[in-house]
């Protein structure tokens, strides 16, 4: 009996359409893995760095074998510009210079100064591994020092012999020059925007479009569709109604779960460094692009939510519809985590472009940068995406599809604008 | 002017053909009724006709709009009461009849149009209850009374008391005829046959996509020298 009941839910909910939204999706999240790379094999590689050595005295010695072992140093020089070319050239992640007077600091038990120029490539988390890695050659550095100070210089200064080196860092990111930050702090700043944004628009999507398709389902399970259909009211105005309604649901819905969730990410807030401060701000036409970026993804969202609400049966097949979209929403959020635009393969790239939500995640970021062509192409973009999904939607609401599950042909794609234009 | 001609109406669905070439017209001010079994096509025919399918040949027109041209003009004249209409759950009795009567109208004409609305229903205080809260028989006469407070030149019914008991599937038939002393034209499909003959002055028997025979009742049974309508409806497919 148990047996027969099993074997009935099994065919009512494996069905081919829940499982080849599936199926594509798992696909794209392998591919995407791919793509980005693995973190434990970027750990293991040897950082490329530039060293410039103007000191050449005994703390200095103790350094360069440290970074001459553990690091793939492309340039060993004096000058800094030179150095900062190559570094740049071979795609490097810092160029590291000790001044003149480098060891006669340590000995007068002054700290010894390591200027790091960093070259910044990506805010994502994937980014920073090898900043992260520079950072530990540093330890190293100050270890080997602190080693040969508590050996021969017993009477030192025991917070010298604990920290015998400051840095003075500076960090070259798409552009800019940014004094006084290192591309970690940098990087921590912007991941947290990295965070936060893309998870609003991730929710704001996901709520919307779940609205949309819901509404479709609805429409379908209690038998409204059809008076609908028939009153004097043009399908494009239907199709753009249903947008603009799910669009408030869902920016009321997605505003009340982000009022709890901000209050869950101060928590883990802990840099009091204000951007603004190194002439990474944004102005008025910046927040303004942001938010045309934010209305048209949601508009695109919502537009293709609504075509493929056409093909919801009732509010459960609605509800498998959403799947879709939640996983792209989310493909967007982790690569714009993990990794900039500029810096994942070129291919993943035109993916994640063709992926209207994943504009207004990168946005900010793309606009601290001064990178508005990014920002505007992927505005243009994303408003054709929504012209042609509502066109679309409006040629299926005008055909036989809603009512039947299937089309009755009568116009080829060159009348796709008949429909807007006649109902 | 006919307020309906259909002439050699051809649909079909993919590989299969619904509606084999069919022709009738409804006059003005008449109740037409188009009978026949379940999947004969009578749905289908209506849903041609109110714009919700488009034409595989053949060709319809409302009121002198041809379909599918002008399909936005015959949205202005006609109303549709689908088999298995619902309302929406989340709205008022009174609410869905404003948001209905909204799109034909926002000036005087709409209050004109919720009121009939309202005295068609007939719901008493239970309009302001959410339709959710309706029993079947509730929500048909809501329903009927949408599809007739725009006073529409053509009113298609499918079923229109499918799933009604007797009283209000009597209330229905009492609306439908007042609407018809009114002025308005409508198209039924009915499988009933006592509601057909109670209702409609001219009716087709449609069997298989194809109508088979059509004038009145008692031409009909006349013809297939039959005592009822159904009689001779089981002739007329021999």
């Amino acid at each position: 009996m148990i047996g027969n009941i099993v074997k009935k839910e099994f065919k009512e909910l494996f069905t081919f359409a829940t499982l080849i939204p599936l199926v594509v999706i798992a696909i794209v999240f392998g591919l995407v893995g791919q793509s980005i790379g693995n973190i434990g094999e970027t750990m293991e590689e040897k950082p490329v760095i530039g060293i410039v050595d103007r000191d050449d005295g005994d703390f200095s010695d103790i350094a360069m074998p440290i970074l001459t072992e553990r690091a793939e140093v492309i340039y060993s020089g004096s000058s800094t510009e030179e150095g900062l070319e190559e570094v740049r050239k071979e795609n490097g992640v810092a160029l590291l210079v000790i001044p003149e007077n480098f060891s006669q600091n340590i000995y007068a038990n002054h700290p010894g100064e390591i200027e790091i120029y960093w070259i910044m490539k990506g805010a994502g988390v994937m980014d920073s591994i090898s900043s992260g890695v520079v950072e530990g050659l540093i330890r190293a550095v100050n270890q080997g020092i602190s080693s040969k100070l508590i050996q021969q210089y017993s009477s030192s200064d025991p917070a010298l012999v604990l920290n015998p080196t400051t840095r003075v860092e500076t960090t070259f990111f798409k552009g800019k020059e940014i004094e006084g930050l290192s591309s970690s702090q940098l990087g921590n700043m912007l991941s947290s925007q990295s965070i936060a944004i893309p998870i609003v628009v991730m929710m704001l999507i996901i709520m919307a479009g779940a609205s949309v398709i819901s509404s479709m389902g609805m429409e379908k399970e209690n038998k409204t569709l059809e008076t609908l259909l028939t009153l004097p009211v043009r399908r494009s105005h239907i199709v753009i109604g249903k947008i603009v309604g799910s669009a408030l649901v869902g920016m009321i819905m997605a505003a009340i779960y982000m009022i709890g969730f901000s209050r869950y990410m101060t928590s883990f807030q802990i840099s009091n460094i204000n951007l603004a401060d190194f002439g990474l701000s944004l102005g008025m036409q910046d927040y303004l692009l942001i938010g045309v970026s934010l209305f048209t993804a949601l508009l695109a969202g919502l537009a293709l939510c609504i075509v493929l609400g056409t093909f919801a049966k009732n509010y459960r097949s609605a509800q498998t519809l959403v799947f879709p979209i939640t996983a792209l929403a989310m493909i967007s959020m982790f690569i714009t985590m993990f990794k900039d635009f500029d810096t994942i393969p070129a291919a993943l790239r035109a993916f994640v472009f063709a992926i209207p939500f994943y504009h207004p995640m990168i946005a900010m970021r793309a606009l601290m940068m001064d990178n508005y062509p990014l920002v505007i192409d992927g505005i243009a973009y994303t408003a054709v995406f929504t012209v042609i999904m509502i066109v679309v939607a409006v040629r299926i609401f005008n055909s036989d599809r809603l009512l039947t599950g299937s089309v009755q042909k009568r116009a080829g794609l060159g009348k796709l604008a008949w429909g807007l234009r006649r109902r | 002017m006919k307020a309906v001609e259909v002439r050699e109406l051809v649909k079909d669905y993919g590989n299969f053909r619904a509606i084999k070439g069919i022709s009738f017209e409804v006059n003005e001010g008449e109740v037409f009724g188009l009978i026949g079994p379940n999947g004969a096509g009578k749905t289908t025919a209506l849903r041609v006709i109110a714009t919700l399918l488009q034409i595989t040949s053949g060709s319809v027109a409302v009121f002198g709009y041809e379909l599918p041209k002008e399909a936005g003009e015959v949205r202005k004249i006609i109303s549709y009461l689908p088999e298995e209409a619902g309302a929406y759950k989340n709205l008022t009795g009174k609410e869905y009849l404003n948001f209905i009567a909204k799109f034909f109208d926002d000036g005087e004409k709409f209050q004109d149009m919720v009121r009939r609305g309202l005295e068609i229903a007939n719901l008493g205080e239970r309009i302001n209850d959410k339709v959710d809260t309706y029993s079947k028989g509730m929500t048909r006469r809501l329903l009927v009374g949408r599809a007739l407070m725009i006073n529409p030149r053509l009113a298609i019914l499918d079923e229109p008391t499918s799933g009604l008991d007797v009283v209000n599937a009597q209330e229905v038939r009492r609306i439908i005829n007042s609407s018809v002393e009114a002025g308005v034209a409508v198209l039924l499909s009915s499988h009933n046959m006592l509601e057909v003959e109670l209702l409609c002055h001219r009716i087709a028997l449609i069997n298989d996509g194809v109508i088979v025979a059509s004038g009145t009742v008692e031409e009909l049974k006349k013809e297939y020298d039959a005592g009822n309508i159904e009689e001779a409806f089981v002739k007329a497919i021999k």
